[in-house]
C-alpha cells in the first residue's frame, strides 16, 4: 500500500508543494493544541498542588495576537494557493487541443485526426494538453489525480481544462461529480506515450476523415454553408479566419471567438449577436447533438488556419 | 398512605400529567424539546444504519452490495436523514428548545404555541421524506445537483423535497421564537454581555435559520417546477442553467453549516469554564466570533464550486472570504485553551467529550484551509478529503458536541445522574472509533479516491477496510449512551439541584425543573462564568 500519490505532469509540481505546505502549517498548529491540552490537563488537574499565580488580566493583548497571526497566515495561503490557480488557469496557445464529450456513463473522446476512443485517452508526453469538454445529460467531471487536474463537465457549455503529462504510464481517470446509477463505472485510463508511440497510435486508430473535414460535411448538411460561405453573401458574416480572433458585438462589447463562443453562436444565436449584423440565425439547439457540434468547431478552426496560411 | 400535595406551582414538568395526550398537546418548552430528543435519537440511528450498510459495502472493491442502485439511494439517504433531520435540529432545537428560557430565567419561549407547531411541521417534513426514502428511495445525493435531479433521477425526489420543505418551516418558526424570546425575555439584570455564550450561539444561529432557509424553500420549488412540470430554470435543455442550482443551493447549504457547528461551539464554551473552575478566557471575542461567523458565513457558498465552472474572479474572492470565516472559529479554540490554563481542571464526561471536540473541530478546520487554498481544491474536490473533512466538522464536532450536551444537561432535564464511568469509556470510545474510520478517508483523498463511488480500484482497498473497522467501534460507542442513559431513567441516582458547580440560571430550580421553570424569577447580578478566584474561599466572596 502506498501512501504518496505518483505525479506524471509538470503542471501539478506545485500543487504538491503547496499541499506540502499546508500540511506543515497544519502539523504545527494541531501539534501546539494538543500539546497544550496535554500540558494543561496534567499541570492545572483539579487536585494538583501547582501554584497558579496571577491570573493574566489583559486579555485582549492575547486576542489582538493570535487573531492577527492566524489572518497573516491564512492570508499567505490564499495568496498561494491563489497564484497557482490563476497561473494555470490560462491554456498555452500551442496546446494540442482534445474534445471530450460525457454521458451516462462514458467518456468519448475525439482527436483532431478524427481518432475516436471510449474511456480511454492516449496522449503524447511533454506536450500541453488541452481538452474542451461538455456533456449531453447531467454534470460530469474529468478527475485524474496523476495530473492533480479536475473540472466539472457541464451540459450545454464548454469546459477547458489543460495539463502537461511527464511521465509516460497509464493513470486513472474518475468522473469525480455524482451522475446516476453507473457513477463509479465512468472511469477509464490516460495513456501518456512517447512521441514516436503517439504516432504510431494515430496512425493504427483509424480516424480516416479528420474532425475537420467530418465538420465540412455537417457544415453543408445543417445549412450553415448557405449564409456563412460563399463569398458575397451579406446576411452573415464569414467564418474565415474567425477562430482566435476579436469579434465586434452589436451591444458594444467584443468577445474572442473562442471553442465556447462558437458553441454558443449555435446554440444561442441570438445571445451574441455580430455588430451590424441582424439577429436572423435560428438557434440549433436541440437539432445538432454534442458530438456533430464537436465537429463543426473543428472545422471552424481550421478555417482559420486557412486565411493565416 | 398519606400523600404531600405540593403547591401547583412546585410540580416538576415530568410528573405533570402523563397522559399521551400530555405530551402531545404540550406548549411546555421543556416537553417539545424531550419529543424533538425522542425524534432526531431515531432519526439518528435511521442515518447510522444507512452509513453501516454504506461502510459494509465498501470492505471490497467491486462493492459488498450488489447493485450501485442501492448503494447510490443508501447514501442519499443517509446524507439527507442525518443534515435535515439530525444535524440541524440537534444542539439549537433540543438541547436549546430545554435550556434557553432555563439560562434566561424566563418562563418558557416567547411563543409556546408556535414551538409546538414547529415540532409537528418538523415530524410532517421527516414523515415525507420517511415514506419517500421506504417507497423506493432517491439517488439524487443530499445534494440535489441538477439536472440529475430534476429530469434524470429515478424515484420520489418529490416528495422527498417537499418533506425538507416542510421541515424548513420548523427551522425558521424555531429560530424567530429563539430571537424574540432572547430579546423579550431576559430575567431581570441578564444584561446582553452576561449571556452565557450558548444563548448568543442559538441566537447567531436562529438568524441563519431565519435568512437562510427561505433559500433553501425557493430553490426547492423551482427544482420541482423543473421536475413535476417541465419548467426550464436549471436544465439546459429547457433552457435553464445548472449552476444556478448550485449558486442558490449553497447559498443556503454554507450558512446551514454554521446551523449545525456554532451551537456546538455554544456547548463546548459552556462546559470548559464549569469544568476547569475559570472563568472564560475572551468572552466578548468568543461572543462576536460567533456573531461574525454568522454573517461571514453567508459570503462563502462559492467555494463549492472552484471546479464546477464559475468564473475565476468568483473563485478567487470566494477563496479568500473562505480564509476568513475560519479566523473566528480559530479565536475561539485559542480562547478555550486559554480557559484552560491555570484552571482546576476535571474529567468529568462533559468534559472528555468537550476535549474530543476540541481535537477533532481543530482537525476539521485545518482540513479545511487545504479545501480553501484554489490550488489544492482542485486535487481534493469531491474526493474522501472533502468527505473527512466534513464528517470531522459534523461528526467529530457537532456529534461530540450534543453528546458533551446531552451529558452536562442530563441531569437537569431528567433529574438522574447516568453511570459516570461508562460514559467516560464511551466518550474515550468514540473518539478513537471516530478517527480510525474518517482518518484514513484523507488519505484515500488525497490519492484520488473519488467520492460516491460503489465500487473503487483495489488499491484503495486497505486504507477502507481499516475505516470501515473503525465503523464498527463508532457504533458501538454509540449504542452504550443509548443503552446507559436509558437504564438511568429507571435506575439512576437522583440529581442534585447543581450536580457540576455551573453558575447559569438553569443551576438555580431543581432537577428535573418546575413546570414552570423558576417559582421566583431570578436577579441576575454578575456574569456567568465569574467562578471564585482560586485560593478565595466561597464564603470570602
Amino acid at each position: 500500500m502506498r501512501l504518496t500519490l505518483p505525479l506524471a505532469a509538470s503542471t501539478g509540481a506545485q500543487t504538491d508543494l503547496l499541499l506540502l505546505g499546508l500540511l506543515a502549517v497544519s502539523l504545527a498548529v494541531l501539534g501546539l493544541v494538543f500539546w497544550l491540552m496535554l500540558v494543561y490537563a496534567i499541570r492545572y488537574r483539579h487536585n494538583s498542588p501547582v501554584d497558579r499565580g496571577a491570573l493574566a488580566e489583559k486579555s485582549f493583548r492575547f486576542e489582538i495576537s493570535w487573531t492577527v497571526a492566524t489572518l497573516v497566515i491564512f492570508f499567505g495561503l490564499f495568496i498561494w494557493g491563489s497564484t497557482i490557480y490563476v497561473r494555470l488557469y490560462q491554456p498555452p496557445a500551442n496546446a494540442l487541443k482534445v474534445y471530450v464529450v460525457a454521458k451516462q456513463w462514458m467518456w468519448k473522446i475525439e482527436h483532431a485526426g478524427g481518432q475516436r476512443e471510449i474511456n480511454a485517452l492516449h496522449i503524447p508526453v511533454d506536450t500541453p494538453i488541452e481538452l474542451i469538454m461538455t456533456s449531453e445529460d447531467v454534470i460530469h467531471d474529468f478527475f485524474v489525480p496523476a495530473f492533480r487536474v479536475k473540472r466539472d463537465v457541464l451540459p450545454g457549455q464548454y469546459e477547458t481544462m489543460w495539463f502537461r503529462p511527464d511521465r509516460i504510464g497509464t493513470y486513472h481517470l474518475f468522473c469525480s461529480q455524482f451522475c446516476g446509477t453507473a457513477h463509479s463505472n465512468m472511469i477509464g485510463d490516460v495513456v501518456v506515450m512517447s512521441a514516436q508511440d503517439y504516432a504510431g497510435w494515430l496512425t493504427t486508430s483509424g480516424g480516416g476523415k479528420t474532425l475537420a473535414a467530418q465538420g465540412k460535411g455537417l457544415f453543408i448538411r445543417y445549412g450553415c454553408a448557405g449564409c456563412h460561405l460563399g463569398g458575397g453573401t451579406v446576411r452573415a458574416p464569414s467564418l474565415v479566419g474567425l477562430y482566435g480572433s476579436p469579434v465586434p458585438l452589436s451591444d458594444g462589447s467584443t468577445a474572442i471567438a473562442d471553442d465556447r463562443y462558437i458553441r454558443d453562436s449555435i446554440m444561442q444565436p441570438k445571445s451574441q449577436v455580430v455588430a451590424s449584423y441582424e439577429p436572423i440565425m435560428p438557434s440549433f439547439a436541440n437539432v445538432i447533438g454534442e458530438d456533430d457540434l464537436v465537429r463543426l468547431v473543428a472545422y471552424i478552426h481550421s478555417l482559420a488556419a486557412e486565411k493565416h496560411g | 398512605m398519606s400523600q404531600i400535595v405540593l403547591p401547583q406551582s412546585q410540580i416538576s414538568y415530568l410528573s405533570d400529567g402523563v397522559s399521551l395526550r400530555s405530551w402531545l398537546l404540550t406548549t411546555d418548552h421543556k416537553r417539545i424539546a424531550i419529543l424533538y430528543m425522542i425524534s432526531i435519537t431515531f432519526f439518528f440511528f435511521l442515518g447510522g444504519s444507512a452509513a453501516a450498510l454504506i461502510r459494509y459495502n465498501l470492505l471490497v472493491p467491486q462493492g459488498m452490495i450488489q447493485s450501485a442502485e442501492t448503494y447510490n439511494r443508501l447514501f442519499t439517504m443517509h446524507g439527507i436523514i442525518m443534515v435535515w433531520f439530525f444535524l440541524v435540529p440537534a444542539v439549537p432545537v433540543t438541547i436549546g428548545n430545554f435550556m434557553l428560557p432555563l439560562m434566561l430565567g424566563a418562563r418558557d419561549l416567547a411563543f409556546p404555541k408556535l414551538n409546538l407547531i414547529s415540532w409537528y411541521l418538523f415530524m410532517a417534513g421527516g414523515a415525507c421524506a420517511l415514506y419517500a426514502l421506504f417507497s423506493g428511495g432517491i439517488d439524487t445525493g443530499w445534494t440535489f445537483y441538477t439536472p440529475l435531479s430534476s429530469n434524470y433521477a429515478q424515484g420520489h425526489v418529490a416528495a422527498v423535497v417537499i418533506g425538507i420543505f416542510i421541515s424548513g418551516f420548523s427551522s425558521i418558526a424555531t429560530g424567530l421564537n429563539f430571537i424574540v424570546t432572547i430579546h423579550r425575555l431576559r430575567a431581570p439584570g441578564l444584561t446582553w454581555y452576561r449571556l452565557p455564550v450558548f444563548v448568543w450561539s442559538l441566537y447567531s444561529t436562529s438568524v441563519i435559520f431565519v435568512l437562510a432557509t427561505p433559500v433553501l424553500a425557493i430553490t426547492l420549488i423551482l427544482l420541482l417546477f423543473e421536475t413535476l412540470f417541465h419548467v426550464g430554470v436549471f436544465d439546459p435543455r429547457l433552457g435553464g442553467d445548472p449552476l444556478l442550482f448550485q449558486h442558490l443551493f449553497w447559498f443556503y447549504s454554507h450558512p446551514a453549516v454554521y446551523i449545525m457547528i456554532l451551537p456546538g461551539l455554544g456547548v463546548v464554551s459552556e462546559i470548559i469554564p464549569v469544568f476547569a473552575r475559570k472563568e472564560l478566557f475572551g468572552y466578548k471575542f468568543v461572543v462576536w466570533a460567533s456573531v461574525s461567523i454568522a454573517v461571514i458565513a453567508f459570503f462563502v457558498w462559492g467555494h463549492h464550486m472552484f471546479v464546477s465552472g464559475q468564473s475565476l474572479f468568483a473563485s478567487v474572492t470566494f477563496s479568500l472570504l473562505s480564509y476568513f470565516v475560519a479566523v473566528p472559529s480559530a479565536i475561539k479554540v485559542f480562547n478555550w485553551l486559554g480557559t484552560l490554563h491555570k484552571g482546576h481542571i476535571r474529567f468529568d464526561a462533559p468534559m472528555i467529550y468537550a476535549f474530543g471536540f476540541i481535537g477533532l473541530f481543530t482537525m476539521g478546520g485545518l482540513t479545511g484551509l487545504f479545501l480553501a487554498a484554489l490550488a489544492a481544491d482542485v486535487e481534493l474536490h469531491d474526493t474522501y478529503f472533502v468527505v473527512a473533512h466534513f464528517h470531522y466538522i459534523m461528526v467529530g464536532g457537532m456529534v461530540s458536541a450534543y453528546f458533551a450536551a446531552l451529558h452536562y444537561w442530563w441531569p437537569k432535564m431528567t433529574g438522574k445522574m447516568y453511570p459516570e464511568m461508562l460514559a467516560r469509556a464511551a466518550a474515550l470510545l468514540m473518539f478513537l472509533g471516530f478517527n480510525v474510520t474518517f482518518f484514513p478517508q484523507f488519505i484515500l483523498g488525497y490519492l484520488g479516491m473519488p467520492r460516491r463511488y460503489h465500487a473503487y480500484p483495489p488499491e484503495f482497498q486497505v486504507l477502507n477496510v481499516l475505516s470501515s473497522a473503525g465503523a464498527t467501534i463508532l457504533a458501538a460507542a454509540y449504542l452504550m449512551p443509548l443503552v446507559y442513559l436509558t437504564f438511568s431513567l429507571f435506575r439512576g441516582d437522583r440529581a442534585p439541584a447543581n450536580p457540576w458547580g455551573g453558575l447559569g440560571l438553569e443551576w438555580q430550580t431543581p432537577s428535573p425543573p418546575f413546570t414552570i421553570n423558576f417559582v421566583v424569577t431570578p436577579v441576575v447580578t454578575k456574569g456567568p462564568y465569574e467562578f471564585p478566584k482560586p485560593g478565595i474561599e466561597p464564603s470570602d466572596v
